[in-house]
């Protein structure tokens, strides 16, 4: 088996953007752990659960998808080609690699997004294994696993008490990633650490059950009460995927922006006549809820949470879809007694 | 290597009609004939476009104009805001951005030998007059056909040398109504809203098939009026115009419930409406 010794990551690192590899890792940076870009002298920290997730490199904040040049009144289109740098992203938790096959699925449903798809073509994910979890976790209520491996390419095992790390590739793209690493792996012999556990909190289907069924409950008003509508939640989140799209122009070239966007925000569905169909953030953060657990699963077959806690690490009013899914399952329960 | 989603092409505005105040219509030439036979290869009435100028983004309109009219597409639009502003400041001879169509259409097809009742209010006319002229542009397939048009005021009413067309014609009944106090001296239809005008009207539900657009209270009055005339709900269609970005299904804007208008309308029976998830109608 290929293992590394757990000091050595940024060698590992190393070796793949000597090979090319533009190489996302979570990285220490002060007291936060980011998925950000390596370069040498980053602290690798597989042991802190990152602020944001591994979708900011498939899916960016801001992306220029037009282009026109403009001469007067007058404007010819350009093409526009999607910037997609062979990427490798190291030690993405299982529940941002699962992420994936959800963004697959709505940047191809029906039409398919170059951008999206270019990207997706040109990135490596090597998940990893949690050892490691907080009280915000709770992928195994979503159908997860701290040692899922849907969505990733190759995983990391931490083992031998967390002195190394075991990679196994799994598909073609794992395995050119291990073939890249060269004599930063080397071939030898480790006993892989147990899985964390993280304890269920909900029942997902009977959640969407629920939902399908209660579109006009009290409990809307009275779980979005905190709500600050500030979108953080949604920026965090590795299956959000709502964007606007926006033009800048200089006087010579204007380009259309692609930006994250968030159902969350008043203005989201404000209509130009100033009507508003999701009038209030009771409105707004049950369109969040049913969006994940009611209408994506409906349409794409997918929930749209993975269960990664980052919007309720993030929330500044304690909002915590977790907590609103358990309300909502103990509701239901309460309702069949 | 699959193409950019969101790269336009282009038109050239090639006629320009003020319509109501701050209401414009504009005839838009493709300025490469590979795109025309692309868009009319996919065109049927009740579809959209994104129409938009460099620097200040698209908007969503439908297309106004028939499948049956090959040389050019219409759309009607009111100044609203940003992009719709840099829209009606585009003359004769310059040139927008374009992409679609997109979303569904009516079905036409399956109304074939029926009866058609159009029912519109105010700026909402456009999505209609491209079935409109759809069915008059193959007149002899379809039965009797009914179009009652309602605006505030008499300079509210849009398309009015269509209007006169359409009134003059034999195998069309036209009828068209102001709101009280919004005639003119010379006004020659009828005076009154729009649900009450239909319910005088009362035109047969027998082999027919009613389209209603208009202002969400235009058409919550009018519903009850088509029910009573025996207008059965999967019978009945109507458009919905959500806020739109990408009209593809990908940027999460547009949905009623689990309803993205963009890809499942923006076409839809009251029967649809009815069972969507949302408070809004
Ligand atoms: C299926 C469908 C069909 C439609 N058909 C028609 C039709 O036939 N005719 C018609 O008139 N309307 C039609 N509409 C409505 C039409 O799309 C909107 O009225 C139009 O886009 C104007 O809305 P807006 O104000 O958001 O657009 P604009 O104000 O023109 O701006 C578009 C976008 O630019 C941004 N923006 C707007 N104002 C500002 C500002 N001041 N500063 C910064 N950014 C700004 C917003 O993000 C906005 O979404 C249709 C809508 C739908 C969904
Ligand atoms: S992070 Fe919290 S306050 Fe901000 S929009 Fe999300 S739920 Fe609301
Ligand atoms: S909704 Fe919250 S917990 Fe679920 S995937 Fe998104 S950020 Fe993670
Ligand atoms: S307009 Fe983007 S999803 Fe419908």
């Amino acid at each position: 088996m290929k293992v590394i010794e757990a000091n050595k990551l940024p060698g590992l690192a190393a070796a793949l953007a000597g090979a090319g590899y533009r190489v996302v890792a979570p990285i220490r940076d002060g007291g936060e752990v980011r998925m950000v870009v390596w370069s040498p002298g980053a602290a690798i920290d597989t042991r802190a659960i990152p602020v944001n997730s591994a979708k900011d490199f498939l899916f960016p904040k801001a992306e220029i998808i037009g282009r026109c040049t403009l001469d007067g009144n007058d404007f010819r289109p350009e093409d526009v080609k999607p910037v997609a740098p062979k990427t490798v992203i190291l030690a993405a938790r299982p529940c941002d690699a699962s992420a994936m096959l959800l963004l697959d699925a709505v940047f191809n449903w029906d039409y398919k997004d170059e951008f999206f798809n270019a990207r997706r073509a040109a990135t490596t994910i090597v998940s990893l294994v949690c050892t490691t979890a907080d009280e915000q976790c709770f992928c195994t209520s979503v159908g997860g696993a701290p040692d899922a491996t849907a969505g990733a390419d190759g995983v990391l095992r931490q083992a031998d008490g967390g002195r190394s790390f075991i990679l196994e590739p799994l598909t073609e793209k794992g395995k050119a990633v291990a073939a890249a690493a060269g004599a930063a792996l080397a071939e030898g012999q480790a006993k892989a650490d147990a899985p964390v556990e993280v304890p269920v909190h909900f029942d997902a289907k009977a959640v969407t059950e629920w939902l399908g069924e209660n579109f006009e409950s009290p409990l809307w008003r009275e779980v979005s009460l905190a709500c600050l509508s500030c979108g953080a939640c949604a920026y965090a989140c590795p299956t959000c995927h709502c964007f606007d799209l926006q033009d800048e122009a200089t006087r010579a070239e204007s380009v259309r922006l692609r930006n994250w966007d968030t159902c969350g925000l008043a203005l989201f569905t404000a209509h130009a006549g100033g009507h508003n169909p999701r009038p209030d953030q009771a409105a707004r953060w049950r369109q969040r809820v049913m969006h994940k657990f009611s209408y994506l699963v409906e349409r794409l077959g997918r929930l749209g949470c993975t269960g990664c806690g980052r919007c309720a690490r993030l929330c500044p009013a304690g909002m915590a879809i977790c907590e609103t899914c358990r309300e909502i399952d103990e509701a239901r329960k309460a309702a069949v007694k | 290597m699959t193409e950019n989603l969101y790269q336009p092409i282009l038109m050239r505005v090639a006629d320009v009609r003020d319509e109501a105040p701050e209401v414009r219509t504009f005839r838009l030439q493709f300025a490469d004939d590979a795109d025309r036979a692309r868009f009319f290869e996919k065109y049927r009435v009740g579809m959209f476009g994104l129409y938009g100028v460099p620097g200040a983004g698209e908007s969503v309109f439908c297309v106004a104009s028939p499948p049956t009219r090959q040389e050019y597409i219409e759309c009607t639009f009111r100044r609203t805001g940003r992009v719709t502003s840099a829209l009606a400041d585009r003359e004769v001879g310059q040139p927008i951005t374009f992409r679609g169509p997109y979303g569904n259409s009516f079905p036409i097809e399956s109304w074939r030998g029926k009866n058609i009742l159009f029912v519109a209010g105010g700026i909402a006319l456009p999505p209609l007059r491209s079935v409109i002229w759809n069915l008059l542009d193959r007149r002899a397939e379809f039965r009797d056909i009914t179009i009652l048009y309602g605006a505030r005021t008499v300079a509210d009413l849009v398309y009015k040398q269509e209007l006169a067309d359409w009134g003059a014609r034999s195998d069309v009944r036209l009828v068209t109504t102001v709101d009280p106090g919004g005639e003119t001296p010379d006004w020659k239809g009828q005076i009154g809203f729009v649900p009450t005008v239909l319910d005088q009207v009362a035109p047969s539900s027998a082999e027919a098939v009613a389209l209603v657009c208009g202002p969400p209270i235009m058409i919550k009055f009018s519903l009850p009026v088509l029910t009573k005339l025996g207008f059965t709900p999967d019978h009945t269609y109507t458009t919905l115009e959500n806020r739109m970005k990408c009209g593809l299904g990908h940027c999460g804007r547009c949905n009623v419930g689990s309803t993205y208008v963009c890809r499942d309308g923006p076409v839809f029976t009251l029967d649809q409406l009815r069972r969507m998830q949302t408070t809004d109608m």
